[in-house]
This record gives C-alpha cells, structure tokens and sequence, in this order.
C-alpha cells in the first residue's frame, strides 16, 4: 500500500507546547534533528561536494571566459575573452550540431526507448511466469552493469560490417551500421543499455496500483488502453516524471557514445559530451571546452525547469 | 465485427506475449554472447563463433603485469567511493528530508547540475591542479574523494527520495522513549531503506567501475590504476586490438560487478524508489 | 533574507575564481642548472606511453632491462647510487599528451619525458619545455657527440626556434607500396616507379581494369585522424611544392592552389570509383585498410615504413602476409610533376617521430642529461632494436643494422633526404582536423574549390587572423 508522507493526525491537529529548548523542531522533524544538527548531518557530504565538486565546477565556468589552452601560448598567460567563447559556440556550425544530436539522442533513447521499452517490460513481465521473469530482468539488469568499455566493444563487434553478429542474422553482410546509421544505432544501443532503470522503477510503481482497481475495470470490461489510461497512469505519473528527468539528464551527459563512434563518421554522431572532449583534448582548446560546459548545463537547467513544472502543475 | 472466441483470444495473446519476450531475450543477449564465447576461443574473432576452445587467453591475463592488479584497484577505488557516497549521502539525505532547511531545493537541483559538469572533460585542469595542491597526485583515495564529489548530488536526491516516502511513526515513537536522532537513525531509519542503500552503493559502484578519465589523469603509477584505465592498453602500437585480452579481460572486469548486483539484491532488494512495499 | 544568501554566494564565488587566475599560468623559475650535481643519492624517473604487455611494449621492456640496469651500473662505478623508476603508460597519443601537459603544468612530472616532435613548439611555447642548453647549462650538450651522427633534418624534429628541446629517438618515411602480383596482372612493371601524380592515378585506372576491388588507397576522412593528414594530405601537399606553414613569411595554406590541387587529385581517386570511400568513413578504417591490402584487396597504398616493419611483417606483424618480400614493392611518392615538389624536387616524403626531453624542474639536470645521451647512445640504440630492423635516429647505427633490410635501407637513404616534417604549433592540431575534414568533403562528393573554402575559414578562425592565412 502507499506510505503516508504527511505526519499522523494527533500531532498535526494538536502541536505541542513549545519545549523549553530553544530548537524547535519542524513537523516533519520526527527525531528531533534541529535545525543545527541537521547542519552537521549535511556538513560532510557537503565538505565533499564544495571541495570536489564546486570548486573545480566553477573554476572551469571561469575558465569558459578565457582563452585557455593546455599547450601553446594561451597556456602560460591565457587571456580573459569574455562572452568571446559563448558567442562563437552559439554561432558555430558544429556545436548547433552537437546539440541537435544530443536532443535526438535523449529524444530517442531515453524519452521514448528506455520508457516505453521499460513500461511495456513491466507491465508484461506482471503476469509472467517466475522463470521467465527472472530471465528477462537478469538479462536486462546485465546490459545495464556491465562496464562501458565492455559495452562499447560488444556492440562494435555485434554492428561490425564484415563479421557483426547483426549482420549475419540478417544476411545484411557488408552493411556499415555504425557509418551509414550512427544515430540510429546510439539509440537502440542506448536503449539497450540504460532500460534496466526505467524497469525496475515501473516494475515498482505497478505494484503500487491497487489490484482491486484493476480487477473491478477488468470485470466492467475496460480495454487495456482504457485499464492503462484511467487506472495505471494516475498512480505512476509522479513517479514517470520525477524520473524521467534522472535518466534525460544523465543521458544528455552520456559519453558513451565516443567510444563506439568517436563522433563519427564526420560529426554524424558527434553529441555534446563528445563535442566537448574533442574540443578540451584533441583541440586543446580548454577555455572554449568549458564554455560550452557551461552552456550544456544551462541547457540542462532548462530541461530540468520544464519537468518541475510539469511536476508542479500536477500537485 | 465479430468477437474472436475468447479462447482463441487468450491463445493469441499468449504466443504474442512469448513472442515478444522471445525478441527481447534476443536483442539483449545477442551483443553479449561474445563476452561468453571469444575469451575460451584461441584465435578469436569479432563474431561470437564456436570456441576453439582454450584457456590460454586467461594465462596471458594473468602473465599480464598490470591486468590483474588493476582489478584489485578497481574494487578499492569502486568500494571506497559507494561506502563514503552511502554514508555522507544518508547522512545528508536524512536531515534533508526531515528539516526544513531554506533553499534545500533549488541547492540540491543545482548541486545536480554541476555535478554533470565536474564529470566532463573540461573540468579535467582544476580537478588535478586542485589535487595537486592538495597532494593528493598519484593517490587512489584522491580518486575516491573526487568520484565521490561527483556521486553525491544524484545520490542524495535518490536517497531522499526513499527518506521521504518512509514512515514517521517509527522515528517518532523513538524520540519519545529518548533516542538520540543518530540512534534514530542508525536502528530506525536504516534498516527500513536498506533497499535504498543498497541501490546507491551499487549504482555508485557500476559508475566508478567504469570511470576512465578522472584515474587516469590522478594516477601515475600503473600500478595503482584502475582496470578501466588498463583496458586501454590492450591495444597494440597502431591502435589494433588485442582481441584475446581484451575479451578475456572484459569477462574477467564484469565478473565482479555482475557478483555485487546479485549479492546485493538477495540481501537487500535493488530498487531505485522507495517507499514501496511489495 | 535569500537574497542576502545569493549575493554572498556570489561574492564567494568571485572570490574563489579570481584567487584560481593566479594558478592558471605555468611557473617561471630560474633554476641553478648546476642544482644536484655533486649528490650521491640520485632519483630519476623515465616515462614513456609504453607499457609492459601493451603499447610499445619492446621500449618498455628495454627501459626497465636495459636502461635502467646499465645505467645504474655505470653511476655504481662513480660511487653514485642511483634509483632510476620507470613510469609506463599504454593509451592513446592525445590522452597522453594531455595528462603529459598536466604533469608539466604543475611542476611535476618524470625527469625524462618522450614527447612527440611536433608536441615540442606547443610545450615550449606553453613554458612546459625549456631548451637543453638552459636546463643543463654549460656545453655539456652542445659537446655531445652523438649529434654528428643525428641527420640535421631529424634534429629539427625535436627542435623549436632553432634550439634543440631533445634528442630525437627515430624517424620514419613514407612511401607508396604496392602489391606486385596485382600490378602486374594489370600490365604494370614489378618495379613501378611513378614519376607524376598522372602516373599513379592512370596505374589505378588500369589495376580496376584488372578487377581489383580498392586500386588507391590514400587515407581520407575524419576518422583516421592523424592518419589522413600524415598518410594522405601532407605527402600530397608538398608533392605541390609548399609545406603546410611557412615558417618565413608566418602563413599557413589556406585555399591555395596547391590545396586546391590535392584535394582534386582525392576526387580523381574517390569520385571515379578507384578507391573505397566507405572504407574512408569507419572508426577502424585505418585497420581495415591494412588488412585490406594484405589480402590483396588494396593495389597501392600510401604508407610509412611501420607498415612494412609491424603490419605486414610476416612473422609478428598484425596482418601478416609470408610473401611480403617478394610480393610487395614500394615506390617513392611522386610529385605531382617532376621538378613541382617541395624544394624543386621530383620525389617528396613526409616524416614523424618522437624523442625525449628533460623536465625543467628536474631535481638533477646533470645527471638527467647523462641518462638521456646514454639512452641516444649506439650501445642503447642497437640494444632497442634487438635484432630488428627499424630506423634510428643515428646514421652509424643505420648503416650497421638496415643492410638486412633493403625496404628500409632504402627509406634510410632515399626517402630521409627528401623529406619535410610537421610544424610545432600549438595550433597544428586544428589546421590537420581541418585538412581531414576538407579531405572528407571531397570523398563525400562536394567539390575541391567549396571544401577548400571551407578549410579556410576554419583555418582562418583556428589561427586567429586571415593575415597568418595565405589564400592563394
């Protein structure tokens, strides 16, 4: 059954009188942290989150407002370019491209593959047998842990022209998935590999839809596109929201893809993360690197901005 | 429209369903099965064939210098950063979730989003020039501490997330016998979002294992480098690679985390959503 | 009460950020060259992208067998005692270069460093790399001898403004090879020698006659990296008479004519089906393509000697072919008419190659140089090669080991005199991406003239300044 996340009746309707102690604890501070001890709960993650995460994070933001390089001249005395950077990265070419790949490939793998394919999992696999359950979990669970080198090398080796797994199944041989089709194969690779989460949390919110609603719209005889509609999506909204957002953020900094296409073939698979790290490294051009870091999380704000309010409007 | 025999319905569906659970079976097995067949096959290819069946791939690994030193870091680097992400994330995801602190929100979505950036490669000059100064150069517990840097926004969102949706009236029926909140915490608390917990270390643990650049540019001494970093030497001088290693490598690099994930979900359950009894 | 919380915050930040300006530049020291000499207790370190088990693991072996036990024998003898470390590394070439950079950048990094030749102007220009004479002082580099026996062309290799950052450890040349069984089912002579750029496009036309799936192949594209620009591009380049940057007049090829001419001669190649485009596009199409030619798929190939000694050698190579000594030939690369190339010559080639450097802040610059003209000595030189054959940087032992091997005796001296290296910019790497790219279009379809304007505004932005640009 769903957990209560509002405090029990008896205290929310009578508060108690104020405690003599000066903290007054919240209501929903039901083991009496205080605001100061729950200060210094926080306190070492977040020493660790502003040592090594801010700090080098916004050091980076101030070197998108130089010129900096890791070699030549700009490294010994980088100069401050200003918006020079941003201006030249909103009005190149590549880094348009860059972009409209990454929106493809979130679009495509995360917002549409990893979700459909994970619900429809879930909501199959309800009704399956122990073993077949098991199987298919394990089986996607796998493609999800394993490491993403190993990853990388199994589908280069399964889309390989010559001696691909893929090609042999489909007489195909000869056919260059990975040069004719590089987005299109990212995306089903991607898929493959992130749907485990989606899985899992829809194998978790289905549970949480009470069998008696189901019953009684399977008993007046409801389709299940209606059964879907009226009875499933109102209970795992939130949660399709909420974690949605995770798995497009995460795959909109996935850098996975460099090392099954590297960008190529000629920047037709070439997404942020991979624009970046062609710019910082093989350009070294570190400055211009981190500027479009900052525009990339900046997009993110947006992406981030659109699903709370999509999450607000509901509550 | 005539209504098909609900028996021949219900037998439609069910060679739909199994058909479809068949196709999914295949697309996600298919890639893998050459991390099964290529590490026992003498000569093998890019095609999972057959086996020409051999143990010798696993004696070159192990004549190899670093490979299986390199897997032992791993588990040190991987290890230390899900034990400092549970622990400070719990911590932090706790008092998040039970006080009002200003500004929690908005904080915790920011934290995420710089989190993407320190994980990119622009970010690569202050984190060493950081670690430089700090000493921490050539340093697997650097390593740690700056992983874990990264972990810890999504880690306590997720964490949160789990404290939010669990009951109060235990916490509170504590208080009142005396409980301290960390008592509270470490009896209480706990053990009702172990699952949680669980999930974090492993999800910690599958992205520190195969974390690339960060050791790379940390570590100097092969010795102390992590088995993601060593899996790019298994190329030879024009960038050919080494099938045979690197097959056998990628089976022996997977083996430890497929391991932890069942370990760790008999114990305690893996899910990344709390709050939710089955 | 947020707001006061924001413009703190914000202070804060400004805070950290302008504090973090000063860390940016690289340290300036004057250090004494003489700092450590007379120590008993010696510490060096060696780093190399070598690994035991991996990447150039033959250097790697050497180093920590013989490098560093002889070394440390011959201090043993002047009553020094020496730890000499060696620190392997096995990734690509940029991922080293960068942590490399970082290294140096800090302060820190391994007393002697092996660096790529055209890494050097970007090091030194970035304050990474301070010329030998400055970091050991004195004429005790000057003085060595081993430099007699380094071919000038070879030292500037490892050299920035005329001043030599390091010895060279080795060169290479490239050159057409080609496979004699092919040529002469095509009517070709087996000891082909073209003369002009006519010359090889008309033995292409003739080897499709014959049925040979892939006559040319020059590399192209993007994704070969490096690979187009040192294998394709550049040789092609200076077959039209000028190399990439004119170090006189400070300008680098823009959409010129010689540009222009090599990227037409990729359209006679690509867009008349005498060559595999496809090929021209896959992540591994450099691989590829040498697998290709040893299974006789390829007809003429444009290649440096590391083909002939580490891909096709017939006993270890990657893509072995047992016949390679009878099968394959090898031609110097033409200029696109004889008397056009670079220098007034007929025939051009293109060379690359590393060396080794001595870190600036190393704790024993005398003892460092002892090591490395020890490492660049005939004795270490001869002991790297093991028996094999491959060209060093020193003619003496040149002469002594490539009589075995006729392929590169004859790169040692045919194709060494004619050949033109890669300029040390920092910004060399952007102008070779966008010879790639320009390559690409043409191989793609767009027309020489469109994909050498394009290459020249790229080029235009990445060197700051259409003055540094020559257009024509």
């Amino acid at each position: 059954m769903a957990t209560a996340t509002s405090p029990p009746p008896d205290l929310a309707v009578a508060p108690e009188p104020e405690p003599p102690a000066t903290r007054r604890a919240a209501p929903t501070d039901v083991a009496g942290l205080g605001r100061g001890r729950a200060v210094a709960f926080v306190a070492p993650a977040l020493a660790l989150i502003a040592a090594f995460l801010v700090f080098p994070a916004v050091w980076t933001l101030y070197l998108g407002l130089t010129n900096y390089r890791l070699t030549g001249k700009a490294a010994k005395a980088p100069e401050l370019v200003g918006v020079d950077n941003y201006t030249n990265a909103l009005s190149d070419g590549r880094f348009h491209n860059a972009l409209g790949l990454t929106l493809l490939f979130v679009f495509g793998s995360a917002i549409i593959g990893q979700t459909i394919l994970g619900f429809t999992l879930a909501w199959t696999l309800r009704t399956a047998r122990g073993w077949v359950r098991g199987l298919v979990e394990a089986l996607v669970l796998l493609a999800w842990i394993l490491p993403s080198s190993v990853v990388a090398f199994l589908w280069i080796a399964f889309l390989d022209r010559d001696s691909g797994t893929l090609n042999a199944i489909l007489g195909t041989s000869g056919k260059a998935w990975l040069v004719n089709h590089p987005m299109a194969s990212l995306i089903v690779f991607n898929t493959w590999h992130g749907t485990a989460f989606s899985l899992l949390l829809f194998g978790a919110a289905l549970r949480t839809v009470p069998p008696s609603q189901l019953e009684a719209a399977r008993l007046v005889g409801a389709s299940t596109f209606a059964l879907l509609r009226d009875v499933v999506f109102p209970h795992v909204r939130g949660h399709l929201l909420t974690n949605t957002l995770l798995i497009s953020l995460w795959t909109f900094n996935d850098f996975t893809p460099y090392l099954i296409t590297a960008g190529g073939p000629e920047r037709h698979s070439e997404t942020l993360p991979v624009y970046i790290y062609n710019t910082a490294i093989f350009d070294g051009q570190l400055g211009y690197g981190a500027a479009i870091s900052l525009l990339m999380l900046l997009i993110n704000l947006v992406i981030a901005m659109f699903y709370l309010r999509l999450l607000r409007e509901r509550r | 429209m005539t209504r098909l025999d609900p028996a021949v319905r219900r037998a439609l569906a069910r060679i739909g369903f199994y058909t479809f659970i068949a196709a999914i079976t295949a697309f996600f097995a298919l890639p893998m099965l050459w991390l099964v067949s290529a590490p026992f096959d003498a000569t093998p290819g890019l095609t999972p064939s057959w086996p020409d069946f051999s143990l010798k791939n696993f004696r070159a690994l192990r004549d190899n210098p670093y490979a299986l030193r390199s897997l032992w870091n791993s588990v040190l680097i991987a290890g230390g950063s899900a034990v400092l992400a549970v622990v400070c994330g719990a911590l932090a995801a706790y008092s998040l979730s039970r006080v009002r602190i200003p500004g929690r929100d908005g904080l915790l979505y920011v934290l995420l989003l710089l989190s993407s950036i320190v994980t990119g490669t622009a970010a690569m000059v202050p984190i060493f020039l950081l670690m430089f100064q700090l000493n921490l150069i050539d340093s697997r517990a650097g390593v740690v501490l700056v992983l874990t840097g990264g972990l810890l926004p999504a880690a306590i969102f997720i964490l949160k997330d789990f404290m939010d949706a669990t009951p109060r009236s235990y916490e509170e029926s504590a208080r009142v016998f005396g409980a301290s909140p960390l008592q509270i915490l470490r009896h209480i608390v706990v053990p009702i979002v172990r699952p949680g917990l669980a999930t974090i270390a492993v999800w910690a643990v599958v992205n520190v294992w195969g974390n690339f650049l960060i050791p790379f540019i940390l570590l100097l001494n092969p010795d102390k480098q992590p088995a993601a970093v060593v899996m790019r030497t298994f190329y030879t001088e024009g960038g050919q690679p080494n099938l045979a290693l690197i097959s056998t490598f990628s089976l022996a690099y997977s083996v430890p985390v497929v391991v932890m994930y069942l370990f760790v979900n008999r114990r305690y359950g893996f899910r990344f959503h709390g709050g939710i009894k089955s | 009460m947020r707001r006061s919380n924001a413009t703190t915050l914000a202070a804060a930040l400004a805070a950290v950020a302008l504090t973090t300006t000063a860390c940016l530049g690289a340290k300036d020291d004057n250090a004494d060259p003489n700092r450590g000499s007379g120590a008993k207790d010696v510490t060096l370190t060696i780093s190399a992208n070598a690994i035991a088990g991996g990447k150039n693991a033959v250097e790697a072996d050497w180093v920590t067998k013989y490098v560093i036990p002889t070394f440390t024998a011959k201090l043993k003898q002047d009553g020094i005692n020496a730890t000499i470390k060696f620190q392997p590394s096995g990734v690509d070439d940029e991922q080293y270069k960068a942590k490399l950079a970082l290294d140096l950048k800090a302060g820190g990094g391994a007393d002697i460093v092996s660096l790529d030749g055209i890494w050097v102007g970007e090091f030194a220009e970035a304050g990474y790399l301070k010329p030998l004479d400055d970091v050991v002082g004195g004429d005790a580099v000057s003085k060595w001898d081993g430099w007699a026996q380094i071919p000038p062309t070879v030292q500037q290799n490892m050299s920035f403004t005329d001043k030599r950052y390091g010895v060279p450890s080795g060169t290479d040349g490239r050159v057409l090879f080609f496979n004699k069984t092919l040529l002469t089912r095509a009517g070709l002579p087996a000891d082909w020698q073209p003369t002009s750029w006519a010359d090889v496009i008309s033995a292409g036309q003739k080897l499709k006659a014959a049925g040979v799936p892939a006559p040319i192949q020059i590399n192209a594209g993007t994704a070969m990296g490096e690979a187009t620009t040192m294998q394709g591009a550049l040789p092609l380049l200076v077959g039209t008479g000028k190399e990439i940057y004119d170090p006189d007049s400070k300008k680098w090829q823009g959409a010129t004519s010689n540009v222009k001419e090599l990227l037409t001669l990729y359209q006679q190649i690509y867009g008349a089906g005498l060559g595999d485009k496809t090929l021209q596009q896959e992540a591994k199409g450099r691989d590829k393509s040498f697998a290709d030619f040893a299974a006789g798929k390829i007809g003429i190939l444009l290649e440096s000697d590391y083909f002939w000694r580490s891909v096709i050698e017939p006993k270890a190579g990657i893509a072995p072919m047992k016949n390679r000594d009878e099968v394959v030939g090898y031609a110097k690369i033409p200029a696109i008419r004889p008397g056009a190339g670079v220098r007034g010559q007929d025939f051009v080639s293109m060379s690359g190659g590393g060396g080794r450097s001595i870190n600036p802040n190393t704790k024993f610059p005398q003892q460092a140089w002892q090591l490395l003209a020890f490492m660049n000595s005939a004795e270490a030189t001869k002991a790297l090669l093991a028996g094999s054959a491959r060209l060093t940087q020193r003619t003496d032992v040149n002469s002594e080991v490539l009589t075995a091997d006729p392929m590169l005796d004859f790169i040692a001296k045919q194709v060494l005199p004619l050949t033109a290296y890669r300029p040390g910019l920092a910004v060399y790497p952007q102008v070779s991406a966008a010879l790639q790219q320009a390559t690409a279009d043409v191989v793609a379809g767009k027309s020489p003239d469109a994909a050498a304007a394009t290459y020249q505004s790229t080029v235009q932005k990445a060197v700051g300044g259409n003055g540094n640009v020559a257009t024509s």
